[in-house]
């Protein structure tokens, strides 16, 4: 079986709004990161998202370590800010460190960063394809993997396929030449653009329409991530034989083990059963059209109270069980 | 065998009620006292009947039911007898469905089966921001001006593409409507920004742009000598557009330099209409609502926002928090819970000798780590679901069928889901005390948890009745 993560270096990891799309890009790094490696954890939205996962302070515009992979394996992160990366591109084609502040003061590169139509994007992305193109002196890439906490599914193919429409606009030029490298890129085999949902039905429609929106765009589809799913601890056949007239052996048997009022707790732990069953069966629902979309998915459970940095381990090792960094 | 309860319609026929921890016994003698209690409710009811109250802005971090609640408020709003518009800007389809505006043209439609009295009437639209900032430059500039400025095609990626435009145009069909008076209340939904933040910066952002420097600059080549006694600028001017040209290309500079001195008129036109609009949402009139689920992430945000809301000097009504859960039974604690379906499962080995043998047990062990495969739904038996509920049939029920041994099971299994529930119970609230330590003034209305989607009107009113319904017991 070919498994085109471990051939996609570049992963973009999206989803819709309170899926965890951070948390997953931030274990799949930890994930890919096996012994001797190397991954680069970028975010590009200025959220300071990847600091508060790791518990450590704000990022600065700086590749530096935050975490080691259970194995050995390294973990860069970087937050990168567009205005940044242009004063950087400024400077490194043109040599124009001073010139890049007197623009900054005429406005001029706040308007490239944040009015101008695409720019920001082809700069985040630009940055990212940079790192992932990265040699070291011995010919070996600085970074195995480099992962990108993206945009939400409702803004990815814009984000990604921005500069093609920058390319468009800027018909010749830097910009051009960079938003056409980097769109081979985003189009090619390196990358991987993974989507994350929970097994709802909003954050499911959004997935089905996120990848077709990819693939209308020729944007790489990698996979679906079904994050946060919970253990069913009561299957649906449990819960109809309690929904018959049981009512009092259950309440019998809570005696038994010592739960005094049973009856009067009957009823609640029934109803809670219930919405149980019906959760299970909603799931089953969207599993069902997860199914029909036909990509390849990897499965995460809820973390509970678990959400810090051991939680992340643990979905690290999760991800490597199912197949990532093999 | 018995039914099963199907999504929409078997649930309420049986004993199975599955609306959720809403209808929960309501046992205040077990309810859980703590700190909380003293974070002062949010009614809405009071909100949306008062005549004064004109506008209402949900806003909050993604993925928190913002538009859901935005929708919900405006049919519940509509239905004690206000002339409701509800403005979303990127809902859902089935929700959009739900109030029956599938068709994205950017003008309110009346949705129907509202059950108004007192002449409430709800009206429904989605944003489309290129369609709104064409119509603001078909409305403002001369046609052969219009028609230039729209095929430019800097203005088209703008008007499409840049971070901002949503966010801007939001607060431009904001004014637009409120300007129209033929509502008495807006309901308006957030952009799904990149920070919560974006809404209320962006319009600013674009302001300053088109105001800005940097405008003037560019504009200056189309009005030769304008500024040719500002040596600076001159300077200024030519080596930033000759920076520009080389990094963007030439025709693209020339594009924006079109754009420019085409919408130059325009311009005052956009600061002052995005200052108007900014001025609204600081008026008595105006409520804001941050939304947020008891989640750390959401609820960061939503702390974030009631920052800013009160910097800006904004009205903020309260906060509408999604998705809590409660239990019935919180007397019964997580531990005494879990270590009684022990004691159960104990007992089942001892008289089976076989372990787990038959129904599909959990693990004794923390039940995230148990199989994530769906063991349990395939399980499901395939009977197909009858018309008629089991709960009118007791006597056919297959009572008979379960042993001692599979009741003792089956309440390992209750308690066990229980002790979950509690500790989610748990989560959630250290989660909502760190808020309340933060702003300890802010009134909360709880919305009790869904087991799915909203599809339709039935849904929206459902959840209108949880907004209002207090707070929920135990939670």
């Amino acid at each position: 079986m070919v498994r085109l993560d471990s051939v996609s270096r570049l992963q973009v990891v999206s989803g819709k709004g309170g899926t965890g799309k951070t948390t997953v890009a931030a274990a799949l790094a930890l994930a890919l990161a096996t012994e001797g490696k190397r991954t680069l954890l970028v975010e590009v939205e200025g959220r300071q998202g990847i600091a508060q996962l790791f518990e450590t302070e704000a990022l600065p515009y700086e590749e530096r370590k935050i975490a080691v992979a259970p194995g050995g394996g390294e973990v860069y992160a970087l937050a990168i800010d567009a205005e940044r990366a242009l004063l950087d591109y400024l400077q490194m084609f043109y040599k124009l460190g001073g010139a890049g502040r007197a623009l900054k003061k005429l406005g001029a590169i706040d308007f490239a960063t944040t009015i101008a139509p695409g720019v920001r994007d082809v700069l985040l992305t630009g940055k990212a394809c940079e790192a992932v193109k990265r040699r070291e002196k011995h010919g070996g890439h600085t970074y195995d993997h480099v992962v990108m906490d993206a945009p939400p599914t409702g803004r990815i193919t814009r984000f990604l396929n921005v500069n093609d429409e920058v390319a468009g606009l800027a018909r010749i030029g830097p910009i051009h030449n960079q938003a056409q490298a980097v769109m081979r890129v985003l189009k090619s085999p390196e990358t991987a653009v993974h989507l994350v949902t929970l097994l709802e039905e909003m954050p499911v429609q959004e997935t089905a329409d996120g990848i077709a929106e990819l693939r209308a765009a020729e944007l790489p589809v990698g996979r679906v991530v079904v994050n946060m799913v919970r253990p069913h601890v009561l299957d649906e056949a449990a819960v109809r034989a309690a929904s018959g007239d049981h009512r009092e052996a259950i309440a019998r048997s809570l005696g038994s083990v010592g739960i005094a009022g049973g009856t009067r707790l009957v009823e609640p732990l029934l109803d809670q059963a219930a919405e149980h069953a019906r959760r299970v069966e909603l799931e089953r629902d969207q599993r069902a059209v997860l199914d029909g979309i036909g990509v390849p998915a990897y499965e995460l459970p809820f973390l509970g109270d678990g959400g810090d940095i051991a939680g992340l381990y643990r979905l690290a090792k999760e991800l490597r069980k199912q197949g990532v960094g093999a | 065998m018995t039914d099963k309860p199907t999504a929409g319609t078997g649930a309420d026929a049986t004993g199975l009620d599955a609306s959720g921890a809403g209808t929960a016994v309501r046992d205040t003698a077990e309810r859980d006292t703590t700190g909380l209690d003293a974070v002062p409710v949010l009614e809405l009811d009071p909100l949306i009947d008062d005549r004064g109250t004109r506008i209402i802005v949900c806003c909050g971090a993604g993925g928190v039911g913002k538009t859901t609640t935005a929708a919900a408020l405006g049919v519940r709003a509509a239905e004690r007898g206000r002339r409701v518009v509800v403005l979303t800007i990127d809902p859902a389809r089935r929700l959009a469905q739900s109030m029956g505006i599938d068709s994205l043209d950017n003008t309110p439609r009346k949705v129907d089966g509202i059950k108004g009295s007192d002449g409430g009437e709800l009206h429904a639209m989605m944003l489309d921001m290129k369609r709104t900032f064409d119509e603001i430059v078909e409305a403002h500039a001369e046609p052969e001006r219009a028609r230039a400025i729209l095929e430019n095609p800097f203005y088209q990626s703008l008007s499409a593409g840049f971070a901002g435009t949503q966010e801007y145009m939001a607060m431009e069909k904001l004014g637009q409507l409120r300007a129209r008076d033929e509502w008495d209340l807006i309901v308006v939904d957030t952009p799904p920004s990149r920070s919560a933040l974006d809404f209320l910066d962006a319009p600013k952002r674009l302001g300053s742009f088109l105001d800005g420097k940097f405008i003037k600059l560019l504009m200056a080549p189309a009005k030769v000598g304008g500024r040719a006694g500002i040596k600076f600028l001159n300077v200024g001017m030519s080596m930033m557009t000759g920076t520009l040209g080389k990094l963007l290309g030439g025709q693209f500079l020339k594009d924006v330099q079109t754009f420019v001195a085409a919408m130059d008129t325009m311009f005052g036109g956009f600061r002052t209409r995005a200052d108007a609009t900014y001025k609204l949402l600081q008026a008595p009139g105006t409520a804001f609502l941050v939304v947020a689920t008891p989640e750390r992430d959401a609820l960061r945000e939503a702390a974030y926002f009631v920052e800013r809301l009160a910097a800006e000097e904004m009205p903020l009504a309260g906060l509408v928090l999604n998705r809590v859960h409660g239990s019935g039974a919180a007397g019964l604690s997580a531990e005494r819970a879990r270590a009684a379906a022990e004691n159960l499962d104990e007992g089942r080995m001892a008289d089976r000798g076989d372990g787990k043998a038959g129904l599909s047990g959990s693990p004794a062990t923390s039940p995230e780590l148990s199989d994530l495969a769906t063991a349990a739904v395939s399980s499901v038996t395939e009977a197909a679901p009858t018309a008629e509920p089991a709960a009118q049939h007791p006597d056919v029920d297959d009572v008979s069928t379960a042993t001692d041994t599979d009741v003792r099971h089956l309440t390992a299994g209750l308690l066990r889901l229980h002790a979950e529930r509690m500790r989610v119970l748990a989560r959630e609230q250290r989660t909502r005390d760190r808020f309340t330590a933060l702003h300890p003034e802010v009134a909360v209305a709880e919305v009790a948890a869904l087991p799915g989607d909203v599809h339709d009107l039935a849904g929206l009113r459902a959840i209108g009745d949880r907004l209002t319904a207090g707070r929920m017991p135990s939670a």
